[in-house]
C-alpha cells in the first residue's frame, strides 16, 4: 500500500485529506516517516533514515513504523498500489 | 558529528471538530520524576517494579489537619485508626503515635492491634464477625465492643453472666440519612425501632455497660449533610436513654466513609474538585451534635474512624511499561506491570496516572492494562496519555487506602512496600513475596510427590 496521492502535508505536521475533508496532526517522527513514504521509500530505507537521525534501535523503529502505517490505513489515508 | 535527536514513537491523530466537552479536563502534561524527594527511577532500580511508596510526612500532615478540623469545632475528639484501610504495622504505628486508637473488624485485626501495643481499652471492636473467643478476649481487655446484631448481644450477655465482668458496649445504628443505598446490613435500624429495642435490652439486662452509640453511614461519601442527619439521630437516641434511664452515653462514634481525592468511575469531574474537605464533614457533624437535644452533664466524646480520607493521598504505586499494542478498533493499549491484583481500587476509581519521565506534548487515547492474563485486568479503560515506551515508568496516585489490604496473590507475587520517613530515609515496611512465602503454607500428600511425564 502507499499513501494516497492527494493527501496534503504541511511542514509542521498538519495533514489534510481533501477526499474526506478531515484533518490530522503528526508528531516530528511521524512527519519524517510520512514524507519518506510519500516519496516512495521502502520500509528498510525509512528505518535506516530514522535511525540515522534519532537515538533508537531498528527493531523499535520497525515496530512503530508498522503501527503508524496501520493507523494511516484505519484513517483511510492509504491506497492499494494499483488504485 | 551531528547529535542524534531524542526518539518518540510516530503518531497520527485525527483533529475533532465537535463541540468541546464542558466537562473535559485538560490533561496535565507534567511528569512526576520524584516522590517525596526520591527519584522514581532510583526507587524502582533499588526496590523493584512495581513498588508501593508511602509518605510518613504526608500521613502525619493529613492526620493533623483532620484532627484540627474537628478539635477546633468540638471540645472532645478521639480518632481511631481503621485497620482494614491499611493495617501495615508501620502505618498503624504512625497513627498510634499521633494519638489514634485502633478500630478493628475481626479477631485477626484485634490481635494485630494488641501486638502493635494498643491498650485493650483503646481498641474499638466493630463488625459482624466476632467469635466467642474474640468477644471473651475483648471483654477481658476492657475493649469497646460495638454490637452488630442480636445474636452477638445475647452471646455477650452469656459471657458477662459467666465471667462476672461487665463488657463496655455500644450498638451500631443504621439509618436513613437521605443517601442511597442505605447501609442497613450492619447494626440496628433507627427508623423501625430496632436500635431503641436493642438499647432497652442492654439497659434492662444490667449485665453490660452501655458507653456509646456508633454509626457508619456509607463509603466514599460526597455529602457532608448526611453526617449531620446521622449525628442528630444518634444524639436523639442518647437523649432518649438519658431521659428513660438517667444514663449518660459517653461517646458518639460517627464512623468514617469520608471521600478522598480519588475520582469515582463515571464521575464527570475529578475527585480533587468535587470531594468535600475534611472541614466540611467536621462542620456538619459537630454542628449537628452541638445543636442537638442531647443535654448530658459532660459533652460526649466524638469518635472518628476515618481511614480512606487520611491515607489515600499519602501513597503512590510505581510501575513500568511492559509493552504497547494496537487494539482491533485502532485504540492504543499499554500493558503495565501493575494490575488489579495489587491495585484493587482500579475497580472503583479512575486513578490519576503520571509518567515518571519527560515527554512531549503529543498524546494518545490509551487503554491501560495490567500484566494478568485475565480480561478483568484493566487499570484505566481510556486515558489520554503521552507516548509511553517499553521500560518507561509511571506513578499511580492516591493508592493508600484498601490496596495494601485487599490486594490479591493472584497469578503473580505481591511487591515491596517502602515508607519514606520525615527525613527522606527509605524503609522497606513489607517485603515482596517469593515462591517460598507461598509454598510454606502448602502441603503435598506423599502419594502426590512423584510423577513421570
Amino acid at each position: 500500500m502507499k499513501v494516497k496521492s492527494n493527501i496534503a502535508v504541511s511542514d509542521n505536521g498538519f495533514v489534510f485529506n481533501p477526499g474526506s475533508g478531515e484533518s490530522y496532526t503528526v508528531n516530528p517522527v511521524g512527519l519524517e516517516m510520512l514524507n519518506l513514504l510519500r516519496k516512495g521509500h521502502s520500509h528498510s530505507e525509512i528505518i535506516a533514515a530514522i535511525q540515522a537521525n534519532y537515538v533508537a534501535d531498528a527493531a523499535m523503529i520497525e515496530r512503530d513504523l508498522l503501527d503508524f502505517l496501520e493507523m494511516m490505513r484505519q484513517y483511510r489515508l492509504m491506497q492499494h498500489d494499483d488504485e | 558529528m551531528t547529535t542524534k535527536k531524542t526518539y518518540e514513537r510516530p503518531i497520527i491523530k485525527k483533529l475533532e471538530s465537535n463541540m468541546p466537552n464542558k466537562f473535559g479536563m485538560r490533561t496535565i502534561y507534567e511528569p512526576m520524576s520524584h516522590v517525596e524527594g526520591k527519584a522514581v527511577k532510583d526507587l524502582i532500580q533499588q526496590y523493584g517494579s512495581p513498588l508501593f511508596v508511602i509518605s510518613e510526612k504526608k500521613i502525619r500532615k493529613t492526620f493533623r489537619a483532620a484532627r484540627q478540623a474537628f478539635e477546633t469545632r468540638y471540645p472532645r475528639v478521639q480518632f481511631a485508626w481503621s485497620y482494614k484501610t491499611n493495617y501495615l504495622d508501620a502505618v498503624c504505628k504512625i497513627y498510634h503515635q499521633e494519638g489514634s486508637w485502633a478500630e478493628v473488624v475481626s479477631g485477626f485485626e484485634y490481635d494485630k492491634a494488641i501486638r502493635n501495643g494498643v491498650e485493650g481499652s483503646k481498641i474499638i471492636f466493630n463488625g459482624p464477625d466476632k467469635s466467642e473467643t474474640d468477644l471473651r478476649k475483648a471483654v477481658t481487655n476492657n475493649s469497646l465492643i460495638h454490637i452488630d446484631h442480636l445474636d452477638e448481644l445475647y452471646m455477650l450477655q452469656d459471657i458477662a453472666r459467666n465471667s462476672g465482668k461487665r463488657p463496655r458496649v455500644a450498638i451500631r445504628v443504621n439509618m436513613d440519612t437521605g443517601i442511597h443505598p442505605i447501609w442497613d446490613r450492619f447494626g440496628f435500624n433507627y427508623e423501625n425501632g430496632q436500635a431503641w429495642d436493642a438499647l432497652n435490652k442492654i439497659m434492662f439486662s444490667g449485665l453490660m455497660e452501655l458507653v456509646g452509640l456508633h454509626t457508619h453511614i456509607g463509603t466514599f461519601m460526597l455529602s457532608p449533610a448526611a453526617y449531620g442527619v446521622a449525628a442528630s439521630k444518634l444524639a436523639h437516641l442518647a437523649q432518649s436513654v438519658l431521659m428513660k434511664y438517667n444514663h449518660e452515653i459517653k461517646y458518639i462514634d460517627m464512623g468514617g466513609g469520608f471521600a478522598s481525592k480519588n475520582t469515582l468511575k463515571g464521575s464527570y469531574l475529578p475527585g480533587t474538585d468535587i470531594s468535600p474537605s475534611i472541614d466540611d464533614f467536621a462542620e456538619a457533624i459537630t454542628s449537628a451534635l452541638m445543636n442537638s437535644d442531647y443535654r448530658p452533664k459532660n459533652p460526649p466524646l466524638l469518635i472518628i474512624e476515618s481511614g480512606r480520607a487520611l491515607i489515600d493521598d499519602a501513597a503512590w504505586l510505581l510501575g513500568s511499561v511492559l509493552a504497547n499494542k494496537r487494539l482491533s478498533d485502532g485504540r492504543r493499549s499499554t500493558i503495565l506491570d501493575v494490575g488489579v491484583n495489587i491495585l484493587f481500587t482500579a475497580f472503583w476509581y479512575d486513578h490519576k496516572i503520571t509518567p515518571a519521565q519527560s515527554f512531549t506534548s503529543y498524546t494518545e487515547d490509551t487503554a491501560l492494562y495490567g500484566p494478568l492474563c485475565m480480561n478483568i485486568d484493566v487499570v484505566r479503560e481510556s486515558i489520554n496519555m503521552p507516548l509511553l515506551n517499553k521500560g518507561d515508568q509511571v506513578v499511580i496516585h492516591h493508592v493508600g487506602a484498601y490496596n495494601m489490604t485487599q490486594w490479591m496473590q493472584f497469578i503473580t507475587l505481591r511487591p515491596k512496600v517502602v515508607l519514606i520517613d520525615e527525613k527522606e530515609k527509605v524503609h522497606v515496611v513489607r517485603n515482596n513475596e517469593s515462591l517460598d512465602t507461598l509454598i510454606a503454607l502448602e502441603n503435598v500428600p506423599d502419594h502426590l510427590v512423584n510423577f513421570e511425564l
